[in-house]
């Protein structure tokens, strides 16, 4: 469930957070306002009072979610303001000439974006992108507290069943860190994999 | 839906008081996150391969693990092995030893940017290893230390909400008694994030401050 949720979450971020990435650079001063503003909410508040806004503000509103489509929805929004702050990072560092020669090409400015200048930075970002996962994965433990059944939620089950916290939340613990470091390896292999297809 | 300002007035010192918890508690924790993650670091730097090993174990763990585990693991599990602790001081203790982790890569990184050659240099002229890192390494390193430092104590004010699961009074605890008495939900949770963000803010402002300041002088 830790696994499955922080894997859509990071999904879902990616593609809000690519969108407000460009946002973030954009010509058009009411847009790069709106993306700023964004970021600023979503880095500048804790996730668990995000998570709590989310879970119990949508209700008023009438939109009625189960508590992990709320997780879900916080964790993702959460996430692309903090990848599109890496992705916008990654963009700044190709060089402009690109894509005004793409465009004197005549090449679409979606074709741009996907084509030429995702592939690109993805590269560049893959490290960031993972310590990312990582903090993701960790902040996924909040969830429990709006009742979703994830890790977190079930040693907590484990304690009230059995009153052995330490055993219990030791295991959690070691499971979250083997998780983690499985991440931390990967991000290392693609780390090097492209640094070698960079270097060709 | 209309925002009724009224509410929260009512609650405000409520509020503020868990704002003032949740600042000392931060506080407190960032100076021992600091100290624990110097520590660390200045150990590290030993050529002594189990000491090597259990500093990277402690980063490990303390990075790889949720916070919130930690403090389960400090506030439930420690009676079972005869430590009990109020909810403040595990808070503190968790926030603390949690950035230290964090710090301890930060000042690694930071003692690694400075030349061999200089601490060489110093051993040579028979400067104490004490002054080596309170005079020559710590200064030189602090114009790149400090915006990563800045995050972390930011991140760790954001961490510091959790501590309202383990019952500490702090800001997202008084909230949340905020809308279990009044049954409004925007009011109170727009007033936390907007004193949430003007901590962030402060303490965004500080490190700008001090990073003109140090990066001036090297």
């Amino acid at each position: 469930m830790t696994a499955a949720i922080s894997a859509v979450c990071i999904a879902a971020g990616m593609i809000l957070g690519l969108w407000l990435s460009f946002g973030l650079i954009s010509q058009n001063r009411a847009i790069r306002r709106a993306s700023a503003a964004y970021r600023s909410f979503w880095r500048g508040t804790p996730i668990l009072v995000q998570l709590l806004i989310v879970f119990y503000l949508l209700p008023t509103i009438g939109v009625d979610v189960p508590p992990i489509a709320a997780a879900t929805i916080a964790l993702a929004m959460n996430t692309a303001a903090f990848q599109a702050e890496i992705f916008r990072g990654g963009l700044l560092s190709i060089p402009p000439g690109q894509v005004e020669a793409a465009r004197m090409l005549g090449i679409g400015i979606l074709s741009i974006r996907v084509r030429i200048l995702i592939p690109q930075m993805m590269r560049l970002v893959l490290p960031a992108l993972i310590n990312e996962t990582i903090s993701i994965l960790k902040n996924s433990s909040l969830i429990s507290v709006i009742a979703v059944t994830e890790l977190m939620r079930t040693s907590q089950h484990v304690v009230s069943v059995t009153h052995r916290p330490l055993e219990a939340y030791t295991i959690a613990a070691v499971i979250y860190l083997a998780m983690n470091l499985v991440l931390a390896r990967a991000g290392a292999y693609f780390e090097r994999r492209y640094a070698v297809a960079a270097a060709r | 839906m209309s925002f009724d300002i009224d509410i929260v007035l009512r609650y405000g010192p409520l509020l503020l008081s868990g704002l003032w918890t949740t600042v000392y508690i931060c506080a407190l924790a960032s100076l021992l996150a600091v100290a624990a993650g110097l520590a660390v670091a200045l150990l590290y730097s030993l050529p002594f391969h189990p000491v090597k090993l259990l500093c990277r174990a402690y980063i490990e763990v303390m990075r790889g693990t949720p916070i919130l585990i930690l403090l389960f693991i400090l506030y439930y599990g420690g009676p079972s092995i005869g430590l009990t602790l109020d909810a403040e001081p595990v808070g503190i203790v968790g926030l603390g030893l949690y950035g230290g982790g964090y710090f301890a890569e930060i000042f690694r990184a930071g003692f690694q940017s400075i030349p061999p050659g200089q601490i060489e240099a110093a051993r040579m002229l028979g400067i104490p290893r004490r002054m080596i890192v309170a005079r020559i390494q710590i200064p030189q390193m602090l114009t790149l230390i400090i915006p990563p430092s800045t995050n972390q104590v930011i991140i760790l004010v954001k961490e510091s909400a959790l501590l309202s699961i383990i019952t500490v009074a702090e800001l997202t605890k008084n909230t949340t008694q905020m809308v279990n008495e009044t049954f409004a939900v925007i009011e109170p949770y727009v007033a936390v994030a907007l004193l949430y963000w003007l901590i962030i803010e402060g303490i965004a402002f500080a490190g700008g401050v001090l990073e003109r300041r140090f990066g001036r002088a090297s």
